[in-house]
């Protein structure tokens, strides 16, 4: 259960993305959401199963969503920031409905719009992303309070059974990173790195 | 057999497992058809676009999902598609209960029946229509077919002349 959220560190994006990133055992798909999420995700080390999203605002859970139910057997983490989340919301309901033991939603917090021009997001008044969650029906969610409790929440999402769900307060910092933008790329690659697209020669 | 009957066999003759759909009055006997059907599972997304996105994320996946809706749903998809399911080259086939058109009484379901098909057309997304029964299966079966063999989202329109349509009540 959550209490107040300003209570909690805001962290460095960048920084949470790479100790996610480090305790990921290898074959985890993570579908990252658009701007700054997947720019810090590609910056931590491009992995197979990583995708990127180079549009569609507030569908990276919806996608992991239909990875995990596609793949029962593979944990699957939706990478997403408070303005995307607060987009599609009814979808924690769908998440909560179905419950799949094998999904984790991250949710970066710095309340605001970042990309468009850092205009302020609900998260940053009155509304906790935590738990709106738990009120979709999604008791395994939580605040990092700090960097050592996220890499905790991290370790127990990936080993036991979800939905797992985790917000953490962050920065504003700008990520360096930038995905190639090839939409047609990404797809493949990560149906590569996820074993549903065969590798060709040419 | 029913519209619904023969699009449902359609469905498993194309090997789709996963019917994710916003309910929609004219396609209850085909949502119902899937939740009973043992080989497919079927559930209610929140909303269109959040059901596309499921659907894309199941294709990666490597298995086959159709997507069901109502004609005035589509309003809630287009950036969805527009932005994923075109520019990523996904197969996401759509089935739409049509609204809007051929007697319908709400007037609010007409504006979007007329924007509809221009949109499909400008995104590049085929679709066809379903009127007469002899059309289901032939129609039906091809074009989902195509849709996953050539990695390209599709629609089928379930049209008041084959449903009846919806009543006023």
């Amino acid at each position: 259960m959550s209490a107040n959220r300003t209570a909690y560190r805001v962290m460095s994006r960048n920084d949470l993305t790479r100790r996610l990133v480090s305790h990921l055992s290898g074959n985890e798909a993570v579908i990252a959401g658009i701007g700054n999420t997947n720019f810090d995700l590609l910056d931590a080390g491009h992995r197979p199963e990583n995708f990127y999203m180079l549009g569609s605002m507030g569908l990276a859970a919806p996608i992991a969503l239909g990875v995990t139910l596609a793949q029962p057997d593979r944990r699957v983490i939706a990478l997403e920031g408070d303005g995307s989340i607060l987009m599609n919301l009814g979808a924690l309901t769908t998440i909560a409905t179905l419950a799949p033991a094998n999904l984790t939603v991250i949710i970066w917090d710095n309340g605001l719009y970042q990309i468009t021009g850092k205009q302020a997001t609900a998260t940053a008044g009155p509304t906790d992303i935590v738990r709106v969650a738990e009120s979709c029906g999604i008791p395994q969610s939580y605040w990092a309070t700090d960097q050592s409790h996220f890499e905790q929440l991290v370790t127990t999402a990936v080993s036991t059974n979800g939905p797992h769900f985790i917000a953490a307060r962050v920065d504003d910092a700008s990520a360096t990173a930038r995905p190639e933008r090839n939409p047609v790329l990404w797809r493949d690659r990560f149906m590569t790195g996820i074993g549903t697209r065969a590798e060709r020669s040419v | 057999m029913t519209w619904a009957e023969q699009l449902l066999g359609c469905l498993q003759s194309s090997e789709i497992d996963l019917a994710i759909y916003v309910p929609d009055e004219v396609l209850t006997p085909l949502i119902d058809g899937a939740s009973a059907d043992p080989g497919m599972d079927a559930f209610a997304a929140s909303r269109e676009e959040e059901a596309i996105g499921i659907a894309a994320g199941y294709a990666m996946g490597g298995r086959r999902s159709v997507v069901m809706m109502q004609s005035s749903g589509f309003g809630n998809s287009v950036n969805a598609l527009a932005s994923l399911v075109v520019p990523y080259q996904l197969p996401v086939a759509m089935i739409i209960g049509e609204r809007g058109v051929l007697g319908e009484f709400n007037p609010v379901q007409v504006p979007i029946s007329r924007a509809i098909r221009p949109a499909l057309d400008a995104l590049g997304i085929p679709h066809r229509t379903l009127e007469r029964p002899e059309d289901v299966e032939p129609v039906a079966s091809r074009v989902i077919q195509q849709s996953f063999r050539t990695g390209s989202p599709s629609v089928l329109f379930i049209n008041p002349l084959l449903t009846g349509g919806k009543a006023d009540r």
